[in-house]
Order: structure tokens, then C-alpha cells, then sequence
């Protein structure tokens, strides 16, 4: 995954360092409790929701399963529809890929559709190094770029932001990458939501070239799908010429049936709708720009059409691109006769891999693969809530990071091993997974992982991890436990030497101990175990 | 009816009081009750902590203890999920990594069996009277494991609306993580203490004198906290409450 996170303390630091920040601690708990709650009563509404459930499990469960043969059936649609579709392996590869073929426009600046994909391979940071600026769009991904802050929620990025904070960062950045903050900014969020449209507006409208992840990729017909509040993504999705889309290989869902179960379920997980107000699809490429055939808002249709008026007016393309473009047609034209291309001019599909193929081959791990991002275990994790999204140390914070981040990148790393630890395994999470995660299992098997150590697959080889580092103390104490609990004598003697010595046990204990009795008063210990008093008052024998 | 008392490792050293509790509760409503001195622990601190094979064991060891019982009733609906959700899994695992089905049997055979003591009470003995009196006021937590794994519904509320004398307070974001979570507590001892201070201003806020729940662990997490913040209102075990009778309170 990115660079950018490299370094990170491990979670329980981080974590530790949120607590105590109490303006973040007040963000996140009204932000996720008005969600959630907001959550439950548009789930409440569909009776059949137990069902849609289990069938959209059931779907990404067999998807899985047959991945390959789905993914071979997306490449030839999209491939027949006119795009252009890439393999990439790894983070690296996909930057390049995506770098090269910004590169081949000839443009230095493109504007991004919220994405957690390429944030997950840290694409903009690679096409800085390239001299290409990359813009978001999304009005909370605008945010947190403005503020050189790293987004800490899956849906809202700038959760942890409140209302003062983003005017001031409007204030003071926005001048930095395009039109300034108005004069006089206030902090009611009509007024920042107009900064940020009237900032956005003039990029729409330049921008040659746009870049987006997808949330489905339906297999039979190689269409992209992405959900949206904010329209924000359709202008990105039907204004530029070229558009690269960067998508994991677990996107893939079978046919249009099955993607009508996830657009019920994800719009009333992630934001309490019972439909989104944006669903944008495409369909290899066309010959003209606007053709973006889903309901759209009187104001974008006629906002599209402007640009692409203002755009033929200006056309005078160089002779690389021209080139480009006769290509496109060909491929277009077959993907007509194939029955419905309709997507930008040039499209590029980046099918990316980057430890998914590796979740895949653990089949306890696996149903990680199955996340649809609604961000619903974020909104109710307790844990969350007071931790925040950048103690998680990925683009993917909360229930789903803890157990997505491990198997992507792998348990080496002190933060990396240190996220399947990052729950009190309540369950919340598993309760509102649209799609059946369940995380607590999850969880549990990879901190077996880091504790015990392992056969995993990494780069598609079977390979032997050890047992993490700092795990020593516990493994000896867990084994000590287990000697002890595995022979009733040995914990009765146990139980009442801790009786007899109870005057004697201390008030606060130090080492990890310290860590109970710094917030907590210790129980104390009982004159005579429940053993002994059965064993006194009944009777009975020896515990053997 | 044979019915085995599974008082649990942490009960069984720390909380004897509620597995007597226990006792005297059943044995009031005519079960015979019986305690299998073989017992130690279901391995969920090893399972949970990522020792699976540390749990195994364990698991062997619960599973022969139970053996011949009608039933097996616990006071802890977090050991009573670990029995029912974990073992059989710990099981299976076992049998795909080549180890035989032995395991897995054994963890089969005592999961229907195995019953939270609510479950236990509402279910098979088929009473929500219990003939208990109580005379405080009472808030409920509903610990995780309990709601989400065991799916206890209202089982405990409704124990308690029969308990004479007893005050029920509702308690704000009651079915949120009281932020024990075993290990967790330690490891993640400032997420944990911080979840546990909010959890225990909640239960202040109801005014209740008792504060009860279904499990120890989590009680042991919450009255420790309240017993730090200096709080009056005591932790107390479902067991206890239903045990109590008017003749105790003379």
C-alpha cells in the first residue's frame, strides 16, 4: 500500500494519542452516532433486508471463488466495448501504468472521482513525482488534500474535521491549487459548499483527463459503476476525454442481478439512502463525450453539455492523440455492434491485484474480499470512535481495516501486526455488514497470525511467517495458563495461594499489569474458590 | 434431568459468589444441580488472543468434563458463546489441517447442550418468575456476547421485570462494548479505559444503585472502573439478583 503511512506508530499508540484529544473524540462520536442511527432506521424499512444479506454474500462468495473466469469475462467486454484494459500486480505497477498513459495525453494535471483504490496504492503522491498534479474532487477528499491530512473515514474522509476547521484550510489552501476561498468565508456548510463548487467548477471544466476507482464492475457487459452523493464524480466521469479507472479485482460482480442486490445494500449501509443520488455507469468507450445515459440532474446534463460545446469550439487535437482516438473509434464501433459502448473517449481499466489474489488463497481471510466500503462498521465500532481513522495507519480504518490492511500488505510491519488487536471482538461490526463479514472470526484468525505465527501465501507462494516480535511474554504466559487450566490440581493450588496472599496483593500493579490498574480497580480476591466451597459444602472428592 | 453447573475459570477464582449464586438458584427451582470438579476453562483467552492451538486442549478437556449431562448451564454468556460459536470452529480447523475429527466431535456433542443461565431459565426450565425479590433500583447492561453471539434477547429483561421489589432504569447506549474485550483491555488499555469511562458515566446517569449483567469479565472491567471513579452503584450478577429472596433481605 502507500508510502505514505509507512513509519506509523502501531495502533495502540496512535490510538492511545486520539484519546486524548477531545475536539477529535467530540467529531467522530456526533458524526458516526448520527450515522448509524440515521442507518438503522433506513435498514429497518426493508423487510427482506436478512435476505438481500445473505444473497449479496452468497454473490460475492461465489464471484470469488471463480474469479479468474470472471475477471477473463470482464477484460473481453471491456476490451470489446473499445477500452483498454491493464494487469497490475502491485502498487508500483499500477502507478506506473496509470502515470504512463497520463503521460501519453500530454496533460500535467487530472481530476480524481473518490477513490479508495488508488488512495490504497498511493497514486497521487506517485504522480507528483511525475510532475502531474492530481485533484480530488470529492468534496471531503478536497479537504483533506487542501489540508495535507490523510483521510481517516472510508465514506467521510474529513470526519474528523468540524465545521471551523474546514474553513480554515478553505482559507488558507485553496488560493494554492486553483481559485481562492471567497472573501469573508463563514463556516455554515452552504457557504463552504459553495467555495468548494465554485473552486471544482473551474476544474470540471479544463480537466482533459479524469481518474476513478469503480464500486462494481459488472462481468457480462464490462460496465463500471460508481455510487455518489455529490455529482461530483459524474462530472469527472463525463467531461474529460480520457478516463483511467483503477479497480481491484474484487469488484467484480456477475451479471446486472446480482449488482441490483448491492445497490440496495449500499446506499442504506453507508448513507442511510434508500438510493444514492448519483449511480454513474460506462461502458467501454464512444464516439462522443456526452453520453453519460443514466438519470442525471437537469443542472449536470446541461453543465456536460456546456463543456463539450466549449470543447469542440476549442478542438485542435495533436497528432498523438488523433492517433489515439482512430484506434478508440475502431474498437468503439465493434463495441457498438457488441451492443452498447458508452463510456468516455478513451477509457483505461487498471485491474489491480496488490495482495488480493494472496487474501484469496486463505479461505478463513478470504470473506474480507467480499467489503463493498459502505463504511457501516466504522459508524458503530466503539473502538473507531475513539481511536479515529489514522491510528488504523491505511485508507481502510475501522472493523474492515484492521482485517483487510493485515492480509493486503501483510503482518511485518509493528502497525501492521499490531490491527488485529485493535477490537474488543463486540461484534458490532459483523451485525451491520451489509455483507456478512465476520470480522470478530476474522480478526481472531489473524491475530493467530501474528501470535502464533504460520503458513501464508505472499506473491502467490506459500510462505512460513514466524510468530511476530513482542509476543514472547504473552506466548509463555498463554502456555503457562493453558499448563495450569489443563490440570485441576495445579489451579486449585493456584486459586488458593491467590486466597491465602489476598491481604497482601497490591492496589496498582506494575508492568502490563499497570495498564488494568491505572484506570481500574482491581477485583479482589475471594477467602475461598467456588472448587473449594463445592468440594467443603457437597462433599465431593478430589477435583480429579 | 442431569444438569452440570460449567462455573467458568474467572468465577470459579474470582466470583465464587455468583456460581453459589447459581446453586442456589436452580436448587430452589427443583433442578439438580451437579459440578464436574474436571472443569477449568472453554480456552477462550488463548482463542481469542490468537493461541488457537494453545485452546485445543482446552476444548478436549471441556468436552470430556460435560460428557453425559442433559445439559450444561453457565453463568457467562461469554464462555457460553466460546463453547457454542468457538469450539466447533476450533474443531473444524483441526480436521482440515489433517488432525482427524476427534476434536471436532467432541466439540459438537456439547454445543446444544450448553446453556446461558437466562437461556437456561427462559427456554428449557420455560419461567421468567423466579420467585426472587430484590428491593433496588437496577440498570442492565447487556454484555456483547450475550446480544450478538447468543442472541439472549430480552431473556434477562424480562427475569428481572418478575424480580419482586426491583427498579429497571434504561441505560443510554446500552448495547454499546463496556470495552473489556479480554486482552484487549490491556493492550489497548487506553481505547479500553476510555470506552469503560463512558460506559460507566451512562450507568451514574440512570441514578440505579446496582448496575447487572450476565457476565463477570465485562463486570469486572466496569465495576473496577466505577470503583475508581470513586461510584457507589454496584456491579452485580444476573445469578445474584435472582437468587436473592425476601428471606435474605431480613
Amino acid at each position: 500500500m502507500s508510502g505514505t503511512y509507512l513509519g506509523m506508530p502501531s495502533f495502540p499508540r496512535a490510538a492511545a494519542a486520539a484519546t486524548r484529544d477531545g475536539t477529535l473524540r467530540g467529531n467522530l462520536r456526533h458524526a458516526t452516532h448520527t450515522i448509524r442511527d440515521k442507518r438503522a432506521r433506513a435498514v429497518a424499512e426493508l423487510a427482506d433486508w436478512p435476505r438481500l444479506r445473505a444473497a449479496a454474500a452468497a454473490i460475492k462468495e461465489r464471484t470469488l471463488r471463480h474469479l479468474d473466469h470472471y475477471l477473463v469475462q470482464t477484460e473481453a467486454a471491456v476490451t470489446a466495448a473499445g477500452g483498454t484494459v491493464h494487469w497490475a500486480a502491485d502498487a508500483a505497477e499500477a502507478n506506473r501504468i496509470v502515470t504512463r498513459l497520463v503521460r501519453a495525453t500530454g496533460e500535467t494535471e487530472v481530476l480524481k472521482v473518490k477513490s479508495m483504490t488508488t488512495q490504497e496504492i498511493g497514486l497521487n503522491e506517485a504522480l507528483g513525482r511525475a510532475g502531474i498534479t492530481a485533484c480530488e474532487t470529492d468534496l471531503a477528499e478536497l479537504i483533506v488534500q487542501l489540508g495535507e491530512d490523510r483521510p481517516s473515514h472510508i465514506l467521510v474522509p474529513a470526519i474528523h474535521r468540524n465545521r471551523a476547521e474546514i474553513r480554515d484550510i478553505f482559507r488558507a489552501r485553496m488560493a494554492d491549487w486553483g481559485r481562492p476561498a471567497p472573501d469573508g468565508l463563514g463556516d455554515n456548510p452552504t457557504e463552504l459548499a459553495e467555495a468548494a463548487r465554485l473552486h471544482l467548477r473551474e476544474k470540471f471544466l479544463r480537466a482533459k483527463v479524469a481518474i476513478s476507482g469503480a464500486n462494481f464492475m459488472v462481468a457480462e457487459t464490462g460496465t463500471l459503476v460508481v455510487v455518489e452523493s455529490e455529482g461530483n464524480g459524474r462530472m469527472c466521469l463525463t467531461l474529460p476525454e480520457t478516463l483511467i479507472s483503477v479497480v481491484g479485482i474484487e469488484k467484480v460482480v456477475p451479471t446486472w442481478r446480482d449488482l441490483g442486490v448491492f445497490l440496495q445494500l449500499l446506499p442504506r449501509s453507508s448513507t442511510a439512502e434508500r438510493m444514492n443520488p448519483y449511480t454513474s455507469m460506462w461502458t467501454g468507450t464512444a464516439e462522443t463525450a456526452e453520453t453519460a445515459e443514466t438519470a442525471e440532474t437537469a443542472e449536470t446534463a446541461a453543465e456536460a453539455r456546456a463543456a463539450a460545446e466549449a470543447r469542440a469550439a476549442a478542438e485542435a487535437r495533436p497528432g498523438a492523440r488523433a492517433g489515439t482516438r482512430t484506434g478508440t473509434e475502431t474498437r468503439a464501433e465493434a463495441g457498438a455492434r457488441a451492443g452498447g459502448a458508452d463510456g468516455p473517449r478513451a477509457f483505461h481499466l487498471v485491474l489491480l491485484d496488490n495482495g488480493r489474489t494472496d487474501t484469496l488463497a486463505d479461505t478463513v481471510g478470504r470473506q474480507a474480499l467480499r467489503c463493498i466500503r459502505c463504511s457501516a462498521c466504522l459508524n458503530v465500532c466503539p473502538v473507531y470512535e475513539r481511536a479515529g481513522g489514522h491510528a488504523y495507519g491505511s485508507p481502510y480504518p475501522g472493523p474492515i481495516g484492521a482485517i483487510l490492511t493485515p492480509q493486503l500488505r501483510g503482518t511485518e510491519s509493528e502497525l501492521d501486526a499490531s490491527l488485529p488487536f485493535a477490537s474488543s471482538l463486540c461484534g458490532a461490526c459483523y451485525e451491520v455488514c451489509p455483507v456478512a463479514i465476520d470480522i470478530p472470526e476474522v480478526l481472531v484468525h489473524l491475530r493467530e497470525r501474528v501470535a502464533e505465527g504460520g503458513i501464508v501465501t505472499r506473491g502467490g507462494k506459500k510462505a512460513v511467517i514466524r510468530p511476530a516480535r513482542g509476543h514472547a511474554a504473552e506466548r509463555a504466559a498463554m502456555r503457562a495458563a493453558r499448563w495450569t487450566l489443563d490440570h485441576p490440581a495445579a489451579l486449585r493450588t493456584a486459586q488458593r495461594i491467590a486466597s491465602r496472599t489476598r491481604r497482601l496483593h497490591p492496589r496498582r500493579l506494575p508492568g502490563p499489569g499497570r495498564a488494568w490498574t491505572g484506570t481500574r480497580a482491581l477485583p479482589e480476591v475471594p477467602p475461598e474458590s467456588f472448587r473449594d466451597w463445592w468440594a467443603r459444602t457437597r462433599g465431593q472428592g478430589s477435583p480429579e | 434431568m442431569r444438569v452440570a453447573l460449567f462455573v467458568t475459570c474467572v468465577n470459579d477464582t474470582l466470583f465464587p459468589r455468583t456460581g453459589r449464586a447459581v446453586v442456589r438458584l436452580l436448587e430452589r427451582l427443583g433442578v439438580e444441580v451437579d459440578f464436574p470438579p474436571a472443569q477449568t476453562c472453554c480456552g477462550q483467552p488463548q482463542y481469542n488472543s490468537g493461541y488457537r492451538h494453545q485452546a485445543e486442549p482446552l476444548v478436549r478437556r471441556h468436552a470430556a468434563a460435560f460428557d453425559g449431562y442433559d445439559h450444561v448451564v453457565t453463568p457467562s454468556a461469554s464462555c457460553a458463546a466460546m463453547v457454542r460459536d468457538n469450539h466447533p470452529r476450533i474443531g473444524a480447523r483441526a480436521a482440515a489441517e489433517g488432525r482427524g475429527r476427534a476434536l471436532a466431535d467432541a466439540a459438537a456433542a456439547s454445543l446444544p447442550r450448553t446453556y446461558e443461565l437466562t437461556e437456561f431459565l427462559v427456554d428449557v426450565l420455560g419461567v421468567t418468575d423466579v420467585g426472587a425479590y430484590y428491593p433496588h433500583t437496577v440498570t442492565y447492561h447487556p454484555t456483547c456476547h450475550g446480544l450478538r453471539v447468543l442472541g439472549l434477547g430480552d431473556r434477562p429483561r424480562r427475569l428481572l421485570e418478575h424480580v419482586g421489589g426491583l427498579v429497571l432504569r434504561e441505560l443510554e447506549g446500552a448495547e454499546e462494548c463496556c470495552g473489556f474485550g479480554g486482552t484487549f483491555a490491556v493492550r489497548n488499555a487506553a481505547v479500553s479505559a476510555a470506552m469503560g469511562a463512558d460506559k460507566a458515566r451512562r450507568i451514574r446517569a440512570t441514578g440505579a444503585g446496582a448496575v447487572c449483567m450476565v457476565d463477570n469479565s465485562c463486570l469486572m472491567h466496569i465495576g473496577g472502573t466505577l470503583a475508581r471513579l470513586g461510584s457507589p452503584v454496584r456491579p452485580v450478577h444476573i445469578a445474584e439478583i435472582l437468587a436473592s429472596t425476601e428471606e435474605d433481605v431480613r
